[in-house]
Formats: C-alpha cells, structure tokens, sequence
C-alpha cells in the first residue's frame, strides 16, 4: 500500500460540516466502491499478507522444487513469450494497417480468439494435443506412417505450447492496440519519406518505432503484470502437469490453495512482489497523469 | 481496369504470403471445437478433418442433458447469464457514481480513491485468487452466487472507473456549471445531464463486465463447487475428471458457451473498439 500512497499527492480532506451539498454527494457516491475496496481488496490483501508471516514459510518454499521450476517457468513465460508476442503483434499491426478490402475482413476474423471464452479454446487445443486421439498426431501418422510426439508430456514441449495458447489468446488484443497507434502517426511523414526514396526499414527506423516507442514498451509491461496471473492457459492445457513442471507462478498458488497449504500459497505470492511492484509503481505513474 | 503492375502483385503476394497463416492460425482451435460439435463419437476420434457424417446429435444431446456431465446444462447457462448480468448491472452502478464523484464533483480525496483503483487494476487476478477466496469464506459467502459477482465486480471496476473517468474529464465544465444555474440539484445533473452524455462509455463498460464475468474460469471454480450452483466454465473444467471424457460433448458445449459472448462482442464491437482500446493504454 505505500506505493499508492507516495503516488497520491491528494492532502487528507478536512471532513468539516462546511462540506458543500455536491461534495457529500461526491462522498455518498464513492462510498460503493470504497465498500467493495475495503470489503474485497483491502481486507484481504492485509489478511492474506498476514497468513504469510512466518519465514517457516519461506523456507518450506524454499525447499519446493516446484517452487523454483515455476519461478523459472514464469520468467521464460514473461521474459521471452511476452516479446515474442509483442514482436509479433507490433509486426502484425503494420499487416492490418494496409488498406485492403480482404484485410479488413481478416481483421475481423483475427479478433475472434480475443472475443470468444479461453476455457472452450484451450481445451479444444489440449486434444488436439492429445498423442493417441488428437487431430495432430494422427495426422503426422497419416502423413508420415510414424506416431508422433507426446507433447504435452515433455515439460519443455507442455510449456511451450502453453506460451503459445496464451499467444493465440491475447495476440488480437495487443495487435489491435498498437495498430491504432500506428494509425495515429500522420501519413504526411510516410509520403515525405517516400519521395526522399527511404527504404521500409528506413520507415520503420525513423518514423514508425519513434512514434509507437512509449505505447510499445508499456504495452509490454502492461502484458508482463496481466500474465502473471494467466492461470488458464497453464491450468486447462497442462495442469501442472507432467510431474508438476509447468507450473508457474499463478497456478502454483492455486495449488497450494487446493492441498490447504494457505501460508505457502500466499508465501509463494509475496516471492513475486519485488518484480510485480516496481512495474506497477511505473504503470501507475504512466496512467495516473 | 487496369492489370495490376508486377510491383503490385509482388506486394499483394507478399500480404497474402502472411495473411494465409494469419487466418489458419487464428481459425485452427475454433475450426476443430466446431468440427467436434457436429461429428459422432466414432469421427471426431479418428482425426478427420471433416466428419463424414456431420450431425448436429451432439446438440440435441446438450440441449436435452442426455448426459451424465450434462444434466445441470439449463441450471448451468443460467447461472452464467445471472451471474455476468448481476456483474455488469453492479459494476456499471459502482463505477459510474465513483467516476462521477470523481471527476466532476471533484470530491476530496478523489485523486487516492483513483490510484487505490488503479493499483487494483495491476494486481494479476490470479493472485488476488488466493487471498480472496479465504476472504469469501470469513464472510461466509463460499458456494454462494453473491461471493462470484462481488467478486467480478471488484476486479471489473478499477478499469470501468478509470475508463469512465478519463471520458468524463472530456465533457465540458460549462454544462455543469450551466445546469447548476438552472438549478439543478447534484442528483439531477448526473441523470439529467451525465448519464445521457456518457451513453457510449457505459455502453462500453457494461459489456466489458459482462463479458469478463461470462468468461471467468478462476474465480468460479473457486468460489462455487456445488453442480446446480456452478457456472458453464468450471461445467466444462469438470469435464476433465473422468478419464473417458465425452470430448465431442464437451466441445458441443464449449462451442453453446462461446457463441453469447462472441456475439455481444460484434455487436458492440464499435462501442467496445472506440471506448476500449483508446482508454486501455495511453502513451
């Protein structure tokens, strides 16, 4: 909580009886959302920090290999999924900003997996996955006569193709985002650059990437924060699973949760904070201007 | 008409040569859910890329709870529609009056209440999970609705706020000021003249609740365990118990559960694009 308070520079209000008529209908009318602040945030962050008091946890933590493979499993999910998905997209964006009849329609398609629930998807993508009966691999065995891989049984392959369901998911949002501000850049620059013959990387190089650098990177860490928590697509494509070494972070939480093991559960939340809250502190100082 | 020149079509082949990929890679997992919806058993088993027999027995299979997984289906569709209907109403009322107070009461200690919101906004929800899910069972709300929709609108309504305030900040100070005048009380300038100005926001916001509740696996799996009182997602989740899952009714239903919210979102596609993307990342 300190972050928000050194962010905040309001002075704690005066609660005197010369109150106007508007500003205790301004009070009446934030108090909803301060109830559910207090009710549903507040109480039981505080609650939940104090569950994890004990260094006992800490060590317990400590000496969970799954602990460590999941710290490690959500550092290559943010570190590399994330840019890779964010390269993409700000590729993508330059895709859909040509003016095309058949992109538009593309485009409209290209949002889908943004529009529809992931749970349905995921699991579509879990048998497809599947070695014996899913479309993949019986495909592959048409095709080749060979059976093919056990994917989501090795945990390199189970964890990639997890980054890749979160990529399929959340790739249309992010691509919609950046084209618009690409969009924002004014076309006059490009026809200057044109009749100066610069070459698309020149473009790119000195018109493009200058223009969307800030929406980009915090475009980045935006996703980076989100992803901490993208529960579902380890949860319903993996589990976990094989032997517990696809977990990450968020699932891991949920699974102490699940053995009543409450004081890991949060203990392995709190591990995550100093990362979490200085790109927070930064969001914030970016949003709240 | 004239033939496009060689430069032309090396440039559209170009397109092409990433748009193909595009479509397949977006079209693949929603492709074969829709071919499970509409094959029998014995097809969507064997890899086929088009049934041989497309039927739509599956659906009357649902429609009807023909089955063991499926016999709380209506109970099910009906909680998710409840629940994300009670989750957007309470979110838009929630957000709505705080937005109002404040940016255009500028009540005392507005600015904190929106930095408490956009802290909670940055919390990844999965980590709020845990916490909360203890929380809802101090307050006895555990295997109760009520836990589930308080739930959502707590994570919908730090950015229903924030997008709801950044749009009131655009409307001008003067109409305020001129309704004052005439004499309005607070009470009607906020429905007299805020609420019809914000239309296109709160159309906005209310969908984006919606939709965020529909869609919620999570919290719902948490919250509630008992069949007639769960959601269609955590229905699906449960799919997974048995190891000899019925997969094509599983994607029959999927495919049932994905079609509301696909379909709002094209309808208000205009509202959620123009209200949305311009408020979810400022540069």
């Amino acid at each position: 909580m300190a972050i928000t308070l050194s962010a905040s520079d309001a002075p704690s209000p005066p609660l005197s009886a010369r109150l106007s008529p508007p500003q205790v209908w301004g009070i009446v009318l934030l108090t909803p959302y301060l109830l559910v602040f207090f009710a549903f945030v507040l109480y039981p962050v505080c609650y939940g920090l104090w569950l994890a008091r004990h260094p006992a946890s800490y060590v317990a933590l400590y000496n969970d290999p799954i602990f460590a493979r999941a710290a490690v499993n959500t550092l290559i999910f943010l570190v590399i999924g994330i840019n890779i998905k964010m390269l993409i997209a700000l590729f993508l964006s330059g895709f859909f900003a040509q003016q095309r009849p058949w992109i538009r329609w593309l485009s409209v398609i290209f949002i889908l997996p943004w529009a529809v629930p992931s749970i349905p998807t995921i699991l579509s993508v879990r048998f497809m996955l599947n070695p014996e009966w899913g479309m993949v691999n019986q495909l592959i065995f048409k095709f080749t006569g060979d059976d093919g891989p056990n994917w989501l049984n090795d945990p390199t392959v189970a964890l990639t193709m997890a980054i890749g369901v979160h990529i399929w998911k959340s790739l249309p949002f992010w691509t919609l985002i950046l084209l618009t501000g690409r969009l924002a850049i004014s076309n006059d620059l490009f026809e200057a650059a044109d009749v100066d013959g610069a070459s698309w990387w020149q473009k790119f190089r000195f018109i493009t990437w200058p223009s969307m650098q800030t929406l980009y990177i915090t475009c980045t860490l935006l996703s980076m924060i989100w992803t901490l928590g993208d529960f579902n697509s380890v949860y319903l494509l993996t589990g976990g699973g094989p032997a517990d070494l696809t977990h990450v972070l968020s699932t891991l939480g949920i699974r102490y949760l699940r053995l009543d093991q409450l004081p890991l559960a949060m203990a392995s939340i709190v591990c995550a904070m100093p990362f979490v809250l200085p790109l927070v502190y930064f969001m914030m100082k970016r949003l709240s201007r | 008409m004239k033939l496009p020149t060689l430069r032309e079509a090396g440039t559209e082949a170009k397109l092409l040569l990433i748009g193909i990929p595009v479509f397949i890679w977006t079209m693949v997992p929603i492709y074969h859910m829709f071919v499970f919806a509409i094959s029998p058993k014995e097809d969507a088993f064997s890899g086929k890329l088009w049934p041989d027999h497309p039927t739509l027995h599956n659906f009357s299979i649902v429609f009807h709870q023909q089955h063991y997984f499926l016999r709380d289906f209506w109970i099910q569709f009906w909680n998710s529609t409840v629940i994300a209907l009670a989750a957007g109403a309470l979110t838009l009322f929630v957000a709505t009056a705080a937005a109002f107070s404040i940016s255009r009461l500028r009540v005392p200690g507005g600015r904190a209440v929106m930095n408490l919101a956009l802290f909670t906004y940055f919390i990844p929800a999965a980590f709020l999970a845990v916490p909360m899910y203890r929380t809802m069972g101090n307050y006895g709300l555990l295997n109760n609705q009520w836990s589930l929709i308080l739930a959502m609108v707590t994570i919908a309504s730090p950015y229903a706020i924030w997008v709801l305030k950044q749009a009131s900040d655009k409307l001008p100070v003067e109409l305020d000021e001129a309704a004052t005048m005439d004499g309005a009380s607070t009470l009607q300038l906020f429905r007299l003249v805020y609420l019809p100005l914000m239309m296109p926001s709160l159309v906005a916001i209310g969908t984006y609740a919606i939709l965020l509740a529909w869609n919620e696996y999570l919290y719902a799996f948490l919250l509630l365990s008992n069949d007639t009182d769960i959601t269609l997602p955590v229905a699906l989740g449960n799919f997974l118990a048995a190891d000899d899952s019925p997969w094509e009714l599983l994607m029959t239903t999927g495919f049932i559960y994905a079609l509301p919210p696909a379909a709002i979102y094209y309808a208000f596609k205009r509202y959620m694009v123009g209200g949305l993307t311009a408020g979810a990342v400022k540069s």
